[in-house]
């Protein structure tokens, strides 16, 4: 009996391999290192016979890739990305403008002449090192903190500030508060404040593009270390990974969550270990080094054109309080803040590099400053005259056509007006 | 041996005795009323309306090379057969299983229509649309708005199952269209069997405002018609007089509108009146016009619905009709709805406004 049912085991065992063989159907390998792979359906691992619980210091922190040190000096020649003298000074010149603009508007909003502000203090080489590598046929999902991309991408300084006052200008028709920047000519979609939501929107135009033929568009989605605790982030990340979308993550960590310090964000090593965890490429780069964020981003690009994600750290510090509403000295050394905006400071970094290459020098310097003053308190003065949007523009744009109820409420406040209209600031409104 | 077959016997035997006991207690609250009017001349095919669904989106799909359909488990056909065959005939790039996260499907499907593309995003039932609540709320309906009309997701339709299946419990019954209601820039619709299914489905994916397709799913396999096998449209936005009378205008929607055509059956036969049903089918925007028509006509209105009663959309017929109607009104506007309680398991039959509750409430609303 025993024999018998041995015989029929190895028939039985022949049969099987022979049809293996014969199948078209790859297996994984069954070894590792001599140890048993288990066949999980889950996951494909060895087995082992000695238990060992992993934590946060398992593995080595992820590297910060760096191009330049500190004085703007390429570290190792080979890593100096080949750009054109156009195009340094052009990331360049926005650097400046970009601090120009966030210096006079954080201004106008102390004395009241807007509502709210966000200043991009620190983080001017991650945006300009990106937007550098990008096309502009890339789409764009911002979070907010990201002018500088918008600015490379060519939103003149006009467009920016007429959104800040949300006068008739403004495409966005003065509905949304002030850096919600948007321009579907620039391929930018416009910002919402619900911080993360854009992030899995982000890996479903990528999945778009990626089935239009001969794609050659990838979109870039900007967010913030305290965004990335989102339900949303990690949603993103999975769906990026097994959808095979042509997006790079690109997270700005900065240190700081308005008031919240990263080592109470996470407690893994950044948002770049969670990367590979999840199957995506992944790179961590110093963020105050627009030439390592631009080699990393340009890479980044390649791998994600081949419909694999990819996520970018890079690190940074949030040298401005988080927004207008915020003094950040309540939670926050001025000591430690002071560190950030000399020693490692993004734009006097890139300066200094553009300096030894013998593209700039202090005289352009206070020429471009000078510039780009006047240029913004002249727009700011234009933009501040200009009236805002007819009060019905409030109801258009909600749905493509409008429908009957928001028809009978528009003509509601209409004969409101009529009668009460003294009591409204319509004089600063657009009239029919 | 013996035992088994002896076994077998006797539970066939008890459930061949206890069959109408059996059929009562599992069957629904409602008898279906299949409409007798047909939207476009030409070929019909008997369809349930999963199947009218399938068909919707089938067509969509041929027709539409950017359209997609995804959501958890949708690729082998989806938990309720709505996406059976459709992987296999357009591939599994068009039709995809997505990880199971609510959240992220809502926002992938709301990125895919930023990018032009026409996303057909599932949500498996409606109890589980929630963790998606922001990214329809706060960017779906807004998305058009915030940026000026530069950008919208018009090409984004959320399917999801809702309402009663007769033992679905708290998470497998919840009828949120309430929720949804409250939140301009949104549409909402509700079908009420395959005919109108196909149409509404077919003018939610052609249309330019992310709309969410709420389907009611006792009526899956329930309801059969004959459904136009060609392409047809039914407007969102219009209600419907599926009957007309002069004595009460009875609103609903969904399986509601069978449980009311039944009411308004019994009431001509029992209490000899005369009663209007309408099918509101768009919850957001609402046809007020025909409603108020309506009512002004007979003077007295019922709204009935399976969500809970405060806060119901029933709350927001109730407030505009007296607003709209209040010289013609004879009587308060009634509600009949499920109870201010989650939705229970073994209570199902006394927690739906059924067909006793509505006539209860028709008979206070006419001697009022």
């Amino acid at each position: 009996m025993a024999l018998r049912s041995s015989v029929s085991f190895l028939r039985f065992h022949a049969l099987r391999s022979s049809s293996r063989l014969l199948s078209t159907h790859t297996r994984p390998e069954v070894q590792q290192n001599g140890k048993k792979i288990a066949e999980f359906p889950g996951a494909k691992a060895p087995y082992v016979t000695e238990m060992k619980i992993l934590n946060e210091s398992s593995y080595e922190p992820i590297p910060i890739y760096r191009v330049l040190d500190s004085n703007g000096e390429v570290l190792i020649n080979t890593e100096e990305p080949n750009l054109d003298k156009e195009v340094l000074l052009n990331m360049y010149r926005s650097m400046v403008q970009l601090n120009q603009m966030d210096k006079i508007l954080y201004e106008s909003q102390r004395q009241g002449r807007i509502s709210f502000y966000m200043t991009n203090y620190g983080e001017e080489g991650m945006h300009l090192g990106s937007a550098a590598a990008l096309t502009p046929q890339d789409l764009v999902f911002a979070q907010y903190r990201e002018v500088g991309v918008l600015l490379y991408r060519g939103m003149t300084m006009t467009e920016l500030v007429n959104q800040c006052y949300g006068n008739h200008e403004d495409p966005g028709k003065g509905r949304h508060m002030p850096v919600h920047y948007g321009s579907k000519q620039l391929n930018i979609v416009t910002i919402s404040s619900p911080l993360a939501t854009q992030m899995p929107q982000a890996v479903g135009a990528a999945y778009a593009f990626k089935r239009t033929p001969n794609n050659d568009r990838c979109v870039i989605c900007y967010f913030g270390e305290g965004a990335a605790s989102e339900g949303d982030a990690f949603a993103a990340f999975n769906f990026a990974a097994t959808l095979e979308c042509p997006v790079i993550l690109f997270c700005r960590n900065n240190g700081y969550a308005i008031s919240t310090p990263s080592s109470e964000q996470y407690r893994g090593d950044g948002i770049a270990a969670r990367g590979p965890s999840m199957g995506i490429h992944t790179i961590r780069v110093d963020g105050t080094d627009t030439l390592a964020v631009y080699n990393a981003v340009t890479k980044a690009r390649e791998i994600a054109l081949k419909n694999k994600p990819v996520l970018i750290e890079a690190m940074s510090y949030r040298v401005g309080h988080h927004s207008t509403s915020d003094d950040s000295t309540a939670y926050r050394s001025l000591e430690e803040i002071q560190k950030w905006t000399t020693d490692e400071n993004p734009v006097q970094k890139f300066r200094l590099y553009l300096e030894r290459k013998g593209l700039w020098n202090e005289e352009a310097e206070n020429a471009l400053v000078k510039d780009s003053r006047n240029f913004i308190v002249r727009t700011m003065q234009e933009a501040e005259k200009k009236k805002k949007p007819h009060w019905k523009e409030m109801f258009e744009d909600v749905y493509y056509d409008k429908p009957f109820q928001l028809q009978k409420q528009m003509q509601e406040m209409e004969e409101h007006l009529k009668k009460y209209g003294k009591h409204y600031p319509l004089d600063s409104f657009q009239k029919e | 041996m013996n035992g088994i077959v002896k076994q077998k016997i006797f539970v066939s035997r008890y459930l061949f005795k206890n069959v109408n006991h059996f059929m009562k207690r599992m069957s629904s609250h409602f008898t279906f009323f299949p409409d007798d009017h047909k939207p476009i001349e030409g070929d019909t095919t008997k369809m349930n309306m999963m199947q009218a669904i399938n068909n919707a989106m089938d067509i969509t799909l041929k027709t539409d090379s950017s359209a997609v359909l995804f959501g958890e488990d949708v690729a082998f056909g989806g938990v309720f057969r709505c996406a059976l065959g459709l992987q296999e005939k357009y591939g599994n790039d068009r039709v995809f299983n997505t990880p199971l996260c609510e959240q992220g499907i809502a926002g992938f499907g709301i990125g895919l229509a930023t990018a032009g593309a026409t996303a057909i995003a599932e949500i498996q039932f409606a109890d589980y649309i929630f963790p998606a609540f922001d990214q329809l709320v706060n960017e779906a309906a807004k998305c058009r708005y915030r940026s000026g009309g530069q950008f919208d997701c018009g090409g984004l339709t959320v399917r999801a199952p809702c309402g009663a299946v007769g033992h679905g419990g708290l998470y497998h019954s919840q009828s949120p269209e309430a929720y949804f209601s409250h939140a301009p820039g949104l549409k909402v619709v509700v079908p009420r069997g395959p005919i109108s299914a196909k149409g509404l489905l077919l003018a939610c994916l052609k249309e330019r405002d992310p709309c969410i397709f709420l389907e009611p799913k006792i009526l899956y396999r329930a309801a059969a018609e004959e459904v136009p096998t060609d392409s047809y449209e039914i407007p969102l936005g219009k209600a419907q007089v599926l009957r007309e009378g002069d004595a009460a205008t009875l609103i609903g929607w969904g399986t509601q509108v069978h449980v009311l055509l039944e009411v308004a059956q019994m009431a001509q036969e029992t209490l000899g009146i005369s009663c209007e049903v309408i099918d509101l089918m768009s919850i957001l925007p609402w046809d007020e016009e025909t409603v108020c028509n309506s009512v002004k006509k007979t003077g007295r209105c019922l709204v009935a619905h399976e969500a809970p009663l405060t806060s119901g959309f029933g709350a927001e017929l109730a407030a505009t009709v007296q607003s709209e109607c209040f010289l013609h009104l004879e009587a308060p506007v009634a509600r009949v709805t499920g109870w201010d309680a989650p939705f229970p398991h073994v209570f199902e039959p006394f927690y739906l406004p059924d067909k006793m509750r509505c006539l209860g409430a028709l008979e206070k609303l006419l001697n009022y």
